[in-house]
């Protein structure tokens, strides 16, 4: 049994990448996840761990750092919100472009533009289809509690190595700001120069190891017949990612009529939901996707035949109902709730918006 | 006198000049007669001598120099446009034992990456930055950089740098000078052979500096860009030497103590 404590989402993923044994965080402060950053500079990790934690000048930069610090195949993280994360995007299409793993959190607000310190769901788009330029993908993890802020840590980081692809844990406002019981995992050792070297010389940037040709971190090739040939690989990844790393929780389905499809703290929500639609005689049940890139389509397109409607609650505009569409292709009424700028649904709402939407509807 | 063969020409003891071992057999991609050639060998050479080959990472980013990897037969990363000191921080900090260099034109360091260009240089990231100005945009075909002079024609200021409407000029060398964080800052050029052993030597302290944890050492080179410029490059070579160097004037700019 590892530590348990009482912390903040932001405070505990914090806690998390000393444990996990990252080597360097670049970031820049901005609502509602600078606890990150303040909590890293205060515990000093690198009297702990060795870690380096710097404060950049921008998102821009703090990106290109991890870019940079990645590129040598040290465990790198970075962590923003929002608007911040928009400025993200051409660093992450360059890092998805040239093979470098590394781990980006973003803590969800309410946009469009400043938009609003508020949680938030609106930036699904985003993270799954590219948000930068080009064909990529991120790996999209979304935790919902505290405990999976620190738990996917951990797994994130494995997931980018395997596939050597920027991988993002998507968290929302509210995660990010709430308090819950946490286990933390025991601390992890950092590698060594030489345990990087030994396994990640094939490609990291460690210094031209005598006997080996030099190692190029880059994602330009203008010969266009080996662009697309790399973009083929790509391809490639992508299918595998897809075909095994879609994670999902499905909650009192196995009789359900109609699922709720939800994911981070919507998908909380609608757990009290489920209880009050049992109550009033509803078969309800939660679909949680856990990994939003790759996203359990055929999981979901599973579940139709036994399905009267589905529900998304999305803290968004409805991003995520068109993946739940083309999962069910339709074959059953699937319509979306959400609340937008900020604020955040009651279990109520989203019973009555179940009623109103999909069984009178 | 018997005839001369070629074969008793080529001999060892003949040799006064040869490929620096640093580079790859990839042919430059430069314009015959433009300065960045002998400004990678340069630094390829310093690496050479220091004998830092396995224990150096440089950092190319987006412009004419954006294929430098192909040529210097070192761990390279190939930075986004103006990122390349972002990248060479990530580097330098979660690798101190590393020396790092970026190596950067113009329109990278001054124009879209000036940002990171001055926070790098304020932090004192104990890296070393190439600074290659040629007033001009060479990659995509000579547009105005930040560092064209006054009345200098390009094809986006095709009459004349008006700095009435297109702003000035922009001092970099001067201006990260000025920073706490820099130890060692110096302009030089290489478009004569005695300012090429210059600006070898500046680079080379550089890279001692570095080596002694100073802070950022920081190089710029100005150079021609015959093509851009649409001379030939012995013109480009008078051009440089009646108009850049009056106003970019060669130098060391700040030199802290080397203990």
């Amino acid at each position: 049994m590892g530590e348990i404590k009482l912390m903040k989402g932001n405070e505990a993923i914090a806690e998390a990448f000393i444990r996990a044994g990252v080597d360097g965080y670049f970031g820049y402060p901005i609502t509602p996840q600078s606890e990150i950053i303040e909590y890293l500079m205060s515990e000093e990790p690198h009297k702990r761990t060795g870690m380096v934690v710097l404060q950049a000048e921008s998102e821009v930069a703090a990106i290109n750092m991890v870019y940079g610090a990645a590129c040598t195949g040290k465990k790198t993280v970075t962590t923003s919100s929002s608007p911040g994360v928009s400025l993200m995007q051409e660093g992450l299409s360059y890092i998805a472009g040239s093979e470098v793993p590394c781990v980006v959190v973003n803590v969800v607000r309410g946009g469009p533009g400043l938009g609003t310190i508020q949680p938030s769901q609106a930036d699904y788009f985003q993270s799954t289809k590219g948000g930068g330029h080009g064909d990529y993908h991120l790996i999209v993890l979304a935790p919902s509690s505290v405990q999976e802020m620190v738990d996917f840590v951990p797994w994130a980081f494995d997931l980018a190595y395997k596939y050597r692809n920027p991988v993002m844990i998507q968290s929302d406002g509210v995660i990010g700001q709430m308090m819950e019981k946490v286990e933390l995992f025991e601390q992890m050792p950092r590698l060594t120069n030489q345990e990087i070297k030994d396994k990640y010389d094939d490609w990291a940037l460690t210094g031209r190891t005598p006997g080996r040709e030099h190692n190029v971190i880059t994602s330009l090739d203008l010969v266009p017949e080996r662009q697309e040939k790399f973009n083929h690989k790509l391809e490639a990844k992508y299918k595998i990612i897809e075909q095994t790393e879609v994670k999902y929780e499905k909650i009192m389905c196995d009789d359900a009529d109609y699922i709720f499809v939800a994911y981070g703290s919507s998908s909380r929500i609608c757990q009290k939901s489920i209880a009050i639609a049992r109550e009033q005689g509803l078969k309800v049940g939660l679909f949680r996707p856990i990994t939003l890139y790759p996203f359990p389509y055929k999981e979901i397109m599973e579940m139709v035949p036994q399905l009267k409607g589905v529900l998304t609650v999305e803290m968004s505009l409805g991003q995520m109902v068109e993946d739940v569409r083309l999962a069910t292709e339709f074959k059953v009424p699937v319509e979306h709730y959400g609340r937008v700028g900020g604020m955040i649904p009651t279990p109520e709402e989203i019973v009555d918006a179940l009623k109103t939407k999909i069984i009178g509807g | 006198m018997a005839e001369l063969k070629l074969e008793d020409i080529i001999k060892e003891e003949n040799k006064v000049f040869s490929k620096t071992p640093l580079f790859t057999d990839k042919p430059l991609s430069y314009c015959p007669g433009c300065g960045h050639g002998v400004a990678h060998r340069l630094v390829l050479e310093v690496i050479e001598e220091m004998n830092i080959t396995d224990n150096v990472i440089g950092v190319a980013p987006v412009g004419c120099s954006v294929l430098s990897y192909e040529f210097m037969n070192i761990d390279m990363a190939e930075a986004a446009h103006g990122r390349a000191t972002a990248m060479a921080t990530g580097i330098k900090r979660v690798y101190p034992e590393k020396f790092v260099f970026t190596y950067q034109g113009d329109g990278d360091l001054a124009a879209i990456g000036t940002g990171e260009t001055i926070h790098t240089c304020n932090r004192g990231e104990n890296i070393v930055i190439i600074f290659i100005n040629n007033g001009i945009y060479g990659m995509t075909g000579g547009q105005m950089a930040p560092t064209t002079i006054p009345a200098m024609k390009t094809s986006t200021s095709p009459y004349g740098r008006d700095t009435q409407m297109m702003g000035n000029p922009l001092k970099m060398t001067e201006l990260v000078a000025q920073l706490d964080g820099t130890c060692f800052v110096a302009r030089h050029a290489v478009h004569t052979p005695v300012l090429v052993r210059k600006t070898k030597k500046a680079i080379r302290k550089a890279f001692e500096y570095q080596k002694a944890k100073k802070g950022t050492a920081f190089v710029e080179i100005v150079s021609n860009c015959n093509s851009g410029w649409k001379l030939t490059p012995l013109q480009s070579i008078k051009w440089l030497e009646d108009n850049m160097l009056p106003y970019y004037n060669l130098g060391t700019l700040k030199e802290d103590p080397l203990d």
